[in-house]
């Protein structure tokens, strides 16, 4: 066990070091606007302060960000995961508003696994378009983007359903072991994906299918359900992210529930270190990114500059972390003259890590290939 | 209109020596265009047979005056979809232009110095866009959001407040009327929009730089290797889109009057939808002009047609929309299979 965790604690230096960094320098800016940021009381028998609130805040946009992480694994991206958190919000809080009796257990047990199924078939649904149809991913979720935005309206009728149930408020408001219930719910998610993930094959096969399809193919693994699979684990987070985002604020607001986070989902994969070419991932990275980018909000809204303005940074943000993970970046920085030594196969998609040749057949997008010789070619020219 | 037919059948390839020529049939390369073509003619139809007035041909040109900077934005979309990318940030760059303007105007700045100040405001963005995926080789999905994101945030650090246009310039483009036959009339932003796409359709059609748009998308390392600029021309899509971008931004501000940090919120959703219902393939190479246009009258019908239902509720719109884009997707890849 504990060479295992040695060797955990190695790998975790070397991937999350900048993230991890990132967050510590955020949480101890914070100290400078509010000292008494990092001080946590209980009260009434529940843990209470500043990170408590980031943690909880976060909750959603971790989930959303895991099973975005293991589509992005495979090559894929889904963009519907904000539509699929209000639809599964809206089903939930439809039912529960129709029950005689709104307190009671069974029917919201019954109302969050019916939000549950649909957004585990809708997950079926943008994998079998990605995987058996062959539909470029970001296209193939694009339909359902659209789409599922106009279901959750219709779902609730273009109205705000407010509910009015305590056992479905315990989801996103309940506390339990001190903990906000919420929060523990994501760390089970987590916890289960990650044993799933890396303790059986299930993550290599993953890597392998998302590193080059072609190699995988002939090594023998079964893509397609592989890939159906991540786009399903994808809606069933992002359905368990709209129950709890739904049951916070005890309405259901298919207009506004998960509106962008689908780009907030991507952005913290990309600050975890998971290059969105598909291939090696982590899980840990992107659970750090999206709390990083919940804390910038906490952090930008304590500060008093306008909330909205909190795109500017994460617009740097992005584009920082992308040219630290470009390869044509980094060798502009070594050396504008001559690029020495053929460290890097030309073309190789950013942040993939070394080991990675991708060739033609290797799966990311076309756009992709060969930037770097043109730039090349035409300083030539 | 008919101009800009011309393009699909000026790019239309001879048939090769081999395959004799297939009469009455239509070309490949031209049925998701067909396709939309008879969508529309069959939306249009329905319509005019279901609900009283919808025949008018004034509905067609509302269609056209209510969607002109749809239109605008996704011309530029169709620039970089043919190269393969895509351009998320072109909604946040309608929504600063709209502010830039109305803030500028507000503080008394002229409209003369106003209009290019924007336009070289969302072109600039394009370039930079352009230039960060060509030159670090990022993924345009990613720098986009960025732009996106920046484009946003900037809009709100300006200010969050939707600010009215007053200066005599803006209303007088915005509520001038070029009328015509029978009291029908459209509007100086749809003349500004068929300028842009006749202009567009010419470039992609009849230019060296059009060539190589299509060549990009149609196989990147090929272009690479027939010495084509591949790097300038990535960079000048981006740059278009982005000029086009803030073109419709202006458009928007004509048609609103107001700039808001909160206009044209998913308008990238509905350019790329557009632009994929025209018949343009995603993964770039192949598509005209011609089907953006359509593509936008088919989206503007299908909002007009609700619009005439009284029971049907406006998110219908994305509903349909939804389905559309599935159904072309799906004879994409139908086409483009028996093609391979």
């Amino acid at each position: 066990m504990s060479d295992t965790h040695r060797r955990l604690t190695g790998l975790v230096r070397q991937r999350l070091f900048w993230p991890v960094l990132i967050l510590v320098v955020l949480l101890v800016s914070n100290l400078f606007f509010t000292p008494s940021f990092f001080s946590i009381t209980v009260r009434d028998g529940h843990l209470y302060g500043s990170l408590i609130d980031i943690l909880r805040a976060s909750t959603p946009l971790v989930l959303v960000a895991v099973g975005m992480t293991v589509v992005i694994a495979t090559g894929g991206i889904d963009l519907s995961v904000g539509s699929v958190m209000a639809i599964s919000g809206a089903l939930a809080c439809l039912h529960i508003s129709g029950l005689a009796d709104q307190n009671s257990v069974g029917g919201v047990l019954f109302a969050v696994a019916l939000a549950l199924g649909l957004s585990v078939l809708l997950g079926l649904w943008n994998g079998t378009l990605v995987a058996a149809i062959g539909i470029q991913p970001i296209i193939a979720t694009l339909i359902l983007m659209v789409a599922g935005r106009g279901l959750a309206q219709l779902i609730t009728d273009g109205q705000i359903i407010n509910v009015n149930s305590a056992p479905y408020k315990v989801i996103g408001a309940g506390y339990a072991l001190t903990l906000p219930v919420s929060v523990l719910i994501v760390v089970a998610v987590v916890a289960a994906a990650a044993l799933l993930i890396r303790r059986s094959a299930l993550g290599m096969l993953v890597e392998s299918v998302g590193g080059n399809p072609t190699a995988s193919r002939l090594a023998g693994i079964r893509a397609r359900q592989l890939v159906i699979l991540a786009y399903v684990f994808a809606g069933l987070c992002a359905g368990i992210a709209g129950l709890i985002f739904s049951s916070n604020v005890s309405s259901a607001d298919g207009n506004n529930a998960g509106n962008l986070i689908e780009l907030d989902a991507i952005l913290a994969v990309v600050i975890g270190g998971t290059a969105l070419t598909g291939g090696r991932f982590s899980l840990a990275g992107s659970v750090i990114g999206a709390v990083i980018i919940k804390a910038l909000d906490i952090t930008i809204y304590t500060i008093g500059i306008p909330s909205q303005a909190n795109l500017l940074f994460k617009a740097v943000v992005v584009i920082v972390l992308c040219l630290a993970q470009s390869s044509a970046f980094r060798a502009r920085l070594a050396g504008i003259t001559r690029r020495g030594g053929p460290a890097r196969p030309p073309g190789s998609p950013p942040g993939s890590p070394p080991g990675k040749r991708p060739d033609g057949a290797g799966g990311g997008l076309p756009q992709q290939a060969g930037p770097t010789v043109s730039a090349e070619a035409e300083v030539r020219a | 209109m008919i101009d800009v037919s011309d393009p699909r059948q000026a790019t239309a390839t001879a048939p090769t020596p081999t395959a004799r020529p297939r009469r009455y049939l239509p070309q490949q390369r031209h049925l998701p265009v067909l396709a939309t073509l008879t969508l529309l003619a069959t939306m249009y139809g329905l319509g005019a047979l279901n609900y009283t007035g919808f025949a008018q041909p004034q509905i067609l040109l509302n269609v056209f005056v209510d969607n002109a900077f749809l239109l605008v934005v996704a011309v530029g979309m169709t620039f970089v979809i043919l190269t393969g990318g895509i351009d998320l940030s072109v909604g946040a760059v309608v929504a600063l232009t709209t502010v830039c303007a109305a803030v500028l105007l507000r503080e008394g700045w002229p409209a003369g110095v106003v209009l290019p100040l924007v336009l070289l405001i969302g072109t600039t963005i394009g370039l930079l866009m352009g230039l960060i995926i060509h030159f670090f080789d990022i993924q345009p999905f990613i720098v986009t959001l960025a732009g996106m994101f920046f484009a946003r945030g900037l809009c709100h650090l300006i200010t969050s407040d939707s600010i009215p246009i007053t200066d005599a310039f803006w209303t007088a483009a915005a509520q001038h009327r070029i009328r015509f036959g029978d009291g029908y009339f459209i509007s100086i932003s749809v003349v500004i929009a068929l300028v842009v796409v006749l202009i567009a359709a010419f470039v992609l059609a009849y230019t060296p730089f059009g060539r190589n748009v299509y060549a990009i998308g149609g196989n990147p390392q090929s272009a690479l290797l027939m010495g084509l600029p591949a790097g300038r021309t990535r960079i000048a899509v981006y740059t278009i889109s982005g000029f086009c971008a803030a073109l419709g931004g202006v458009l928007l501000s004509f048609y609103m009057l107001s700039g808001y940090s909160l206009h044209a919120q998913g308008m990238e959703l509905d350019a790329i939808a557009a632009v994929v219902i025209g018949g343009t393939l995603l993964t770039g190479g192949s598509g005209y002009l011609l089907g953006t246009v359509l593509g936008v009258g088919v989206l503007g019908l299908i909002q007009t047609i609700i619009a005439f239902q009284a029971d049907l509720s406006s998110w219908w719109t994305k509903i349909v929309i939804g389905v559309l884009l599935f159904a072309f997707i799906i004879l994409q890849r139908l086409v483009t299979r028996r093609r391979g």
